[in-house]
């Protein structure tokens, strides 16, 4: 008889209390994993960003354009090797709710600086042939049934007036990180309509993608940016692709910290339930341990027993809970997939899973070791369930 | 001690602590043991018997005085010391028989054999030769549930017996059965005593277990009043 057979009887001596218990660790346990996965979606694009871009910007704000006349100046200093430029779109399909990002970029380039997206050859020449064209990301492309060819009409905010594309191509992501969701589309033609609608916008980018040789040099080919528009009208800040995303999710820091918070309350309910679950069966048999104790079973030895069945519960909601995160991820992930584009559980929140039901398992059994341990025999002997 | 004795106890006092209150239940207590003999300790309720069995079994420790056991003071033993030392030498024989309720006979008796180097082999040889010896060779893989309160008892004796302890002590062994059973238990005790020289300390209400004893001690208030050996011995 091994000593794991006799923690497996114990832990199932009373099926329904251990397998509540177990249930609830399993919920709270995926719970966790993902408000986990959420952080982790939030800070997707932070992740998925390149060492190897730079984004340029208004020095004001980034609803502020810049002159498209900057982008050959940029592209003359030292350690650029591409120049992209853009501006956001804000369209909406049909409904508000169908939210999702769209840009108008210089299609000439974008593919080339932004190559974790895939599109293959024939789609991405059509899509060059067609000032009209657009190319979705394969998630967007299956949320709404688009198919090559279809026409596609977003109600521009920023721009006014319903603007109709045409499908040309769809993108894959390279990497899980790659956000599948971005509608992106001629920056020309947004700049010619402006035009022919004699707007004051004409000329004018949201924003420069530069493409840089080396991320080392980063800081000083920031710096040499800058310094090209310092004093002018529209002086501008540069920063690396991840810094500009993590602004971004900056603004949302308080909503990310409480969601932290809530799924380490969730860790700390788990230890309660195990915690109470430990201490009534050990209560329970504090006879039982007694008998041990007598027939020379030294404390630490008693201690294990009762250690290695409170991680035997919990290890095994911990399974549970981390199978169940799969699948209830997916779930999630699709219902939220225009806010949330990349929705992967990663290996670390897994770790993290697996390693505070360790240590919840140990914290559990504490109290119910001690008193164990501190427990006379002859007084443990006397006490009959 | 004296030659052929293998337990001596000297000047045991022993009390408990209740609410500032100093209790005393065993004051002054000497004796000695034989190798092979089997002592029964009569007494009223609170007269201290279960006391002074769990003091020499090494379960609970005194307040002052020695009990020496085999040449060792286990007075004088750390707990760890204690633990190894009772796995070692003393079978253990509850009243209400105390078996694993989630474990089968087998390994009920198989328990105090975890702690010691025997491979999974030997441990079932000595354990199915435990259980035959209390004929209960074909109840291995019942659980104490599945059993009667004499068969319990039986397994709890095979369990006490298995690592071949040279003292087994016994807590009102047939205070929780039937007559018929009683009488069981005691006849197996009996055997054990004198097929396999078994030293037995056992405390008893009952007289007709008393009986099967060669020596009865009587304890009153924390206090012998006598002792006096039976036809038997």
């Amino acid at each position: 008889m091994h000593i794991l057979k006799i923690l497996f009887k114990n832990a199932f001596r009373h099926k329904l209390r251990t397998g509540l218990t177990i249930i609830s660790i399993t919920i709270a346990l995926l719970a966790f994993g993902l408000l986990r996965t959420v952080i982790d979606a939030w800070y997707a694009g932070v992740e998925a960003s390149s060492a190897y871009r730079l984004v340029t910007r208004n020095a004001v704000s980034i609803i502020f354009p810049l002159p498209l006349s900057y982008k050959d100046r940029i592209r003359q200093v030292d350690g650029v090797s591409a120049v992209s430029w853009g501006n956001w779109f804000g369209g909406i399909y049909i409904d508000e709710k169908n939210f999702f990002a769209n840009f108008a970029v210089d299609a000439r380039t974008y593919f080339d600086l932004y190559r974790e997206y895939a599109i293959p050859d024939d789609q991405r020449t059509a899509f060059m042939r067609d000032r009209k064209g657009f190319v979705a990301g394969r998630k967007l492309a299956q949320r709404f049934g688009w198919k090559i060819g279809d026409t596609v009409v977003l109600k521009g905010t920023i721009f006014p007036g319903n603007w109709e594309f045409v499908m040309r191509g769809i993108y894959r992501g390279r990497d899980p990180n790659a956000d599948e969701t971005v509608f992106v589309f001629h920056w020309d033609y947004l700049n010619e309509t402006l035009k022919k609608a004699a707007s004051t916008r004409v000329d004018q980018v949201g924003f420069y993608m530069v493409g840089i040789r080396d991320p080392a040099r980063a800081t000083s080919i920031t710096d040499a940016v800058d310094s090209l528009f310092k004093n002018s009208y529209a002086e501008t800040i540069t920063e690396t692709e991840k810094a500009f995303t993590l602004g971004f999710v900056a603004m949302s820091d308080a909503i990310i910290t409480a969601i932290e918070l809530v799924s380490f309350v969730v860790i700390i309910i788990i230890l309660a339930v195990v915690a109470n679950t430990v201490a009534m069966s050990v209560r329970e048999r504090t006879n039982e341990y007694a008998v041990f104790k007598t027939l020379g079973f030294g404390g630490w030895r008693v201690a294990g027993l009762i250690l290695g069945e409170s991680i035997v519960i919990t290890m095994l909601g911990c399974a549970f809970g981390v199978a169940a995160t799969y699948p209830a991820a997916q779930i999630f992930g699709k219902a939220m997939g225009a806010y949330f584009p990349v929705f992967h559980v990663s290996p670390g929140t897994l770790l993290l899973d697996v390693a505070f039901s360790f240590v919840v398992g140990i914290l559990a059994a504490l109290v119910p070791i001690y008193r164990t341990l501190r427990m006379r025999i002859a007084e443990g002997l006397r006490m009959v369930e | 001690m004296e030659p052929g004795m293998v337990v001596s106890i000297s000047k045991l006092c022993k009390s408990y602590h209740r609410g500032g209150q100093v209790i005393p239940v065993l004051s002054d207590i000497s004796f000695d043991i034989a190798e092979g003999e089997f002592l029964a300790l009569m007494g009223p309720s609170g007269s201290g018997k279960s006391t002074l069995l769990n003091l020499i079994a090494g379960i609970d420790q005194p307040d002052s005085g020695s009990i020496v056991i085999g040449g060792v003071d286990v007075t004088q033993l750390t707990e760890t010391e204690l633990a190894h030392w009772r796995a070692l030498n003393v079978g253990f024989i509850f009243q209400f028989y105390n078996l694993i309720p989630v474990l089968t006979a087998f390994e009920n008796v198989e328990l105090p054999l975890i702690l010691t180097s025997l491979s999974r082999a030997e441990r079932r040889e000595h354990v199915t030769m435990a259980l035959k010896v209390v004929g209960l060779e074909d109840r291995m893989d019942h659980y104490p549930g599945q059993l009667s309160g004499g068969q319990e008892q039986r397994v709890a004796i095979a369990r006490a017996i298995v690592t071949d302890p040279a003292i087994l002590v016994a807590d009102e062994p047939t205070g929780d059965l039937d007559r018929v059973s009683a009488e069981e238990i005691m006849g197996l005790m009996d055997r054990l005593n004198t097929e396999s020289k078994k030293t037995i300390i056992m405390v008893t209400h009952d007289p007709r277990a008393a009986k099967k004893a060669h020596v009865v001690r009587h304890l009153d208030k924390g206090v012998l009043t006598n002792a006096h050996s039976q036809d038997t011995l």
